[in-house]
């Protein structure tokens, strides 16, 4: 069916529409990566830009081949000798490994809820999901300092019930980490889920019922395995992102917080060296391709399934 | 045994959203809050929006913020529209492969990644940093959830209707504007809309791409936030949210009665 609108809508009209986000994404997405491994092999320099550039194919093949071979695996060594960056990646993927877990934990019972909900109410239930998706993550992550800091909502509803004498100190910990994240990144869980859960087919759970299988075996043989689509969707969407999470770190844990994100953009922005803040995108990125290559084929084969 | 179910849907729900909405409720209501300590309420008051209009800084970063956002989300519908359509249309291609990774990577890419390397790609290449590198920046990300979201909407379409004008002899591009464009609308405008609030929201990759003169309000509210809460940033914030809420409302509605609409006029031709 492709094969004959192409033919019809001739060969450079479509190529056009294939050409124009292909070249965009080159050159925006693409290449930007190439640059950043590019320059995690140089030098740091006190220059503008503060980096002595390793090679550069304008100088012509000779050039570019000597200078090649002076380059430096400096920055990566240096990433592996100092624990700090090694102690923030395996703190990274723990937090984001864990939230991940219990934002599956939380979301599966409210998108579960939404899919029984009458199908009058979905809409708005799933508006009720998406609305804090679409508001400013600052603001949600922001919103929860104001509840957690010290003399805080919490702490004042709590003490004023006379269930603690004691302000708790939740901001500026890891417990306030996962609080945000969890909250953060529960629509991205949720919606994958219901998406699955709802195209169910109930007459199966009936059918189970009718035969005698109690509610929570018939919910791990049934329903569970069918809704593994969206649970894989859902846990992608959600670690991937939550291991290089910046905002989050840096607003509501402690300064002995420790994420691969916010140690980049310290390093970029307080140290300004510029080549270690891209060997750890670099590392960053070689940790993470392995998820984003499965998310992607996941995606693709929902696509093909769709179809 | 259905009984019981339901409770613990209701309850399940009910925990659920509050979760969601009790912060931002609470962070609507303490803007109104006649004390500057956010916990210790004194009044309702709306002083802190005549604050948040008197701060000149705030004002332009909020004027450089819509224009990025408009700018970008407008180029990524168009984009990210081209890219669904070659995503699902066209088959097989060479470098289809590495064009559909590059579609979704952007959708998980941790932000400081893809805003470290379009930093270096600006700093690489001499392009003066500023309206444009933000804007430039925000076009990538946003076109890739423009097309996840156009091409959710075209792989559940009806290519008969299309064929159907191909085979009475309408020209591709008329068919496209006239039947394939006004089916995919609602998806197209739910993109821009989409675009426009991720651009809106970005704080780490506009960090990274920015220049001087083009401060994004979420680069200013993070600055103050770092310097504790204050009730002039949740009047922001709040102002941000109810612009969002209205944003989301009125598109879903109008995607409804477009929805209904062209129910009733399919059932109408059914009808003949």
């Amino acid at each position: 069916m492709s094969g004959a609108t192409e033919s019809r809508s001739g060969f450079s009209l479509g190529s056009l529409v294939v050409l124009v986000p292909y070249l965009w994404l080159l050159a925006f997405f693409l290449a930007p990566f190439l640059i950043v491994f590019k320059i995690s092999f140089s030098e740091v320099a006190i220059a503008q830009p503060p980096y002595r550039p390793v090679f550069d194919i304008f100088e012509g093949f000779a050039a570019t081949w000597q200078k090649a071979q002076e380059f430096s695996f400096e920055n990566y060594t240096f990433l592996f000798t100092d624990d700090l960056y090694v102690r923030a990646y395996l703190q990274s993927l723990q937090v984001a490994g864990i939230s991940t877990f219990l934002v599956l934990l939380i979301g599966y019972p409210i998108a579960y809820g939404m899919a029984r909900a009458p199908k009058q109410w979905r809409p708005m239930l799933l508006m009720l999901v998406i609305l804090p998706f679409w508001t400013s993550f600052l603001i949600r992550v922001y919103a929860w300092i104001g509840i957690l800091k010290r003399e805080g909502l919490l702490n004042l509803a709590l003490t004023s019930m006379g269930i603690i004498d004691e302000p708790l100190i939740i901001h500026n910990t890891m417990t306030a980490v996962y609080i945000g994240i969890i909250y953060s990144y529960l629509p991205f869980m949720v919606l994958p889920l219901y998406a699955a859960l709802e195209k169910m087919d109930n007459s199966l759970l009936e059918a189970a019922a009718d035969l005698g299988c109690p509610p929570l075996k018939a919910f791990w043989t049934i329903t569970f395995p069918l809704s593994l689509p969206g649970v894989i969707a859902g846990c992608f969407l959600v670690f991937i992102p939550a291991v290089g999470e910046f905002v989050i770190p840096d607003l509501l844990g402690g300064s002995d917080t420790l994420m691969i994100g916010r140690t980049l953009w310290n390093e970029f922005f307080s140290n300004r060296d510029w080549p270690v803040s891209s060997a750890v995108a670099v590392i960053l990125l070689a940790i993470l391709v392995i998820p984003i290559v499965l998310f992607q084929n996941a995606q693709q084969r929902a696509q093909e399934r769709e179809r | 045994m259905n009984a019981r179910l339901s409770t613990f849907n209701v309850t399940s729900l009910v925990l659920g959203f509050t979760f969601l909405y009790l912060p931002i409720v609470l962070l609507v209501i303490y803007s109104f809050n006649e004390s500057r300590l956010v916990t210790v309420w004194a009044g309702f008051s709306t002083k802190w929006y005549g604050e948040m209009l008197r701060n000149q800084q705030l004002l332009d970063a909020a004027w450089v913020t819509l224009r990025v956002a408009f700018v970008s989300a407008t180029i990524a519908t168009v984009l990210g529209t081209l890219a669904a359509l070659t995503l699902v249309r066209r088959g097989r291609f060479r470098g289809r492969t590495l064009f559909s990774g590059m579609v979704y990577a952007p959708l998980v890419m941790p932000e400081v990644i893809t805003g470290l390397s379009l930093l270096l790609m600006f700093v690489a290449v001499n392009f003066d940093r500023g309206f444009w590198t933000v804007t430039i920046a925000h076009i990538t990300f946003s076109m890739c959830f423009v097309a996840v979201v156009v091409q959710s909407r075209l792989v559940t379409f009806d290519m008969s209707m299309e064929e159907a004008a191909l085979d009475l002899g309408c020209p591709p591009a008329q068919t496209f504007l006239l039947i394939t464009l006004p089916i995919i609308m609602p998806s197209i405008i739910a993109g821009w809309m989409l675009s426009f609030t991720l651009s809106l929201d970005d704080l780490v990759i506009a960090s990274f791409t920015t220049g001087p003169g083009a401060t994004t309000l979420p680069m200013r509210i993070y600055s103050q936030v770092r310097l504790g809460v204050t009730p002039e940033i949740n009047a922001v914030c709040t102002v941000l949210i109810g612009f969002v809420t209205l944003g989301v409302i009125t598109a879903t509605l109008i995607t409804k009665r477009q929805e209904l609409e062209r129910q009733r006029a399919e059932a109408a031709a059914a009808r003949g």
